[in-house]
């Protein structure tokens, strides 16, 4: 496949990332992220007695799908350092989803806490994919701090609303040299798919598959969906126009 | 000696190291990191890394999220 997606050298056919996060169980799980065909998806790291977790590697290894682990929970930088130094140490990867939320009700990125975890990350040579509110200008400050990837929101975690503010995507997307990824806030297919039109190199998403009534279905709409906005965005859309254009020739003498 | 593993109480014997404290918690040793006292301490740091008494350790693994 031609078009590959590529983060910090590494190639991904597919525009997909879904993250495990909401899922009823690993069985549930391993089948959306069959029918999704992602090749990466996102992991919290928590305490090893309480969670239940051991099994969620296991099922990834099986399923050849590339664990990104994120610093979820964390609400400062050095909170978010020390939480990627450890899950580079459990999972052995220096790839990193960056999230520093400033409070629970919006779970809305800190982008103080965010820009300064990124800058001590990127020093400590992790491959930072940054989660970051929708604003373009906190985007080129995190690629200037060398993030490999930005991920700007739709709208707030987990809420479903959609991308609420597609321009500022598109001003993020234009003006970045690192993919963008939109993360956060995909409600259904039609959101996937207005991402990638907009631009952006991926979307990643969990919620609105993990919690839908059926989990693997809603997984292969999402597949198609990123698969079929990445196809219009690079087929290049029709400009819009205020009146209409007749597609059929004009009529001369009747017909 | 008493100390914190991921938020409990455990009582270990003096002269314990990191690698005794995962085992004491049941933690499987793979897929794991741990944090004493807020600081990282590498795999291969586990057993020569002696524990105080009071000592704070997180053990972590991977879990659903995100």
């Amino acid at each position: 496949m031609d078009d590959v997606l590529e983060i910090a050298g590494r190639r991904f056919s597919s525009r997909l990332v879904l993250g495990t996060g909401g899922a009823a169980n690993l069985s549930v799980l391993e089948r959306a992220l069959v029918a999704s065909g992602t090749e990466l998806t996102t992991v919290s790291l928590r305490r090893a007695d309480t969670s239940g977790g051991p099994g969620v590697l296991d099922l990834l290894r099986r399923c050849g799908v590339g664990a990104l682990p994120n610093t979820a929970g964390c609400r400062s930088a050095a909170e978010a350092v020390l939480t990627a130094q450890l899950a580079r140490e459990a999972l052995d990867t220096n790839w990193v989803k960056l999230e520093v939320v400033a409070d629970e009700d919006t779970l809305l990125p800190d982008p103080f806490e965010t820009l300064d975890a990124a800058e001590r990350l990127v020093a400590d040579g992790f491959t930072v994919l940054a989660y970051t509110n929708d604003d373009p200008v906190l985007a080129r400050r995190l690629e200037d701090a060398g993030c490999a990837a930005v991920m700007p929101l739709g709208s707030p975690i987990g809420s479903g609303l959609g991308i609420r503010n597609p321009h500022n995507i598109e001003l993020i997307v234009n003006r970045a040299s690192v993919p963008v990824v939109l993360d956060a806030g995909i409600g259904t297919a039609s959101d996937a798919a207005l991402a990638m039109e907009l631009g952006c190199a991926a979307v990643l998403l969990a919620t609105s598959v993990t919690r839908a009534d059926e989990p693997e279905r809603m997984a292969r709409a999402m597949r198609d969906a990123v698969r079929a906005g990445r196809e219009a965005r690079l087929a290049g859309r029709i400009p819009r126009r205020f009146w209409a254009r007749a597609s059929s020739p004009a009529v001369e003498g009747g017909w | 000696m008493r100390v914190l593993i991921n938020g409990r109480a455990h009582e270990l014997a003096e002269s314990c190291t990191v690698a005794g404290a995962v085992a004491a918690a049941g933690a499987p040793a793979r897929g794991t990191a741990v944090a004493l006292d807020g600081q990282l301490v590498p795999r291969a740091e586990w057993t020569r890394t002696e524990l105080t008494p009071g000592a704070r350790l997180e053990v972590l693994t991977a879990v659903q999220g995100g």
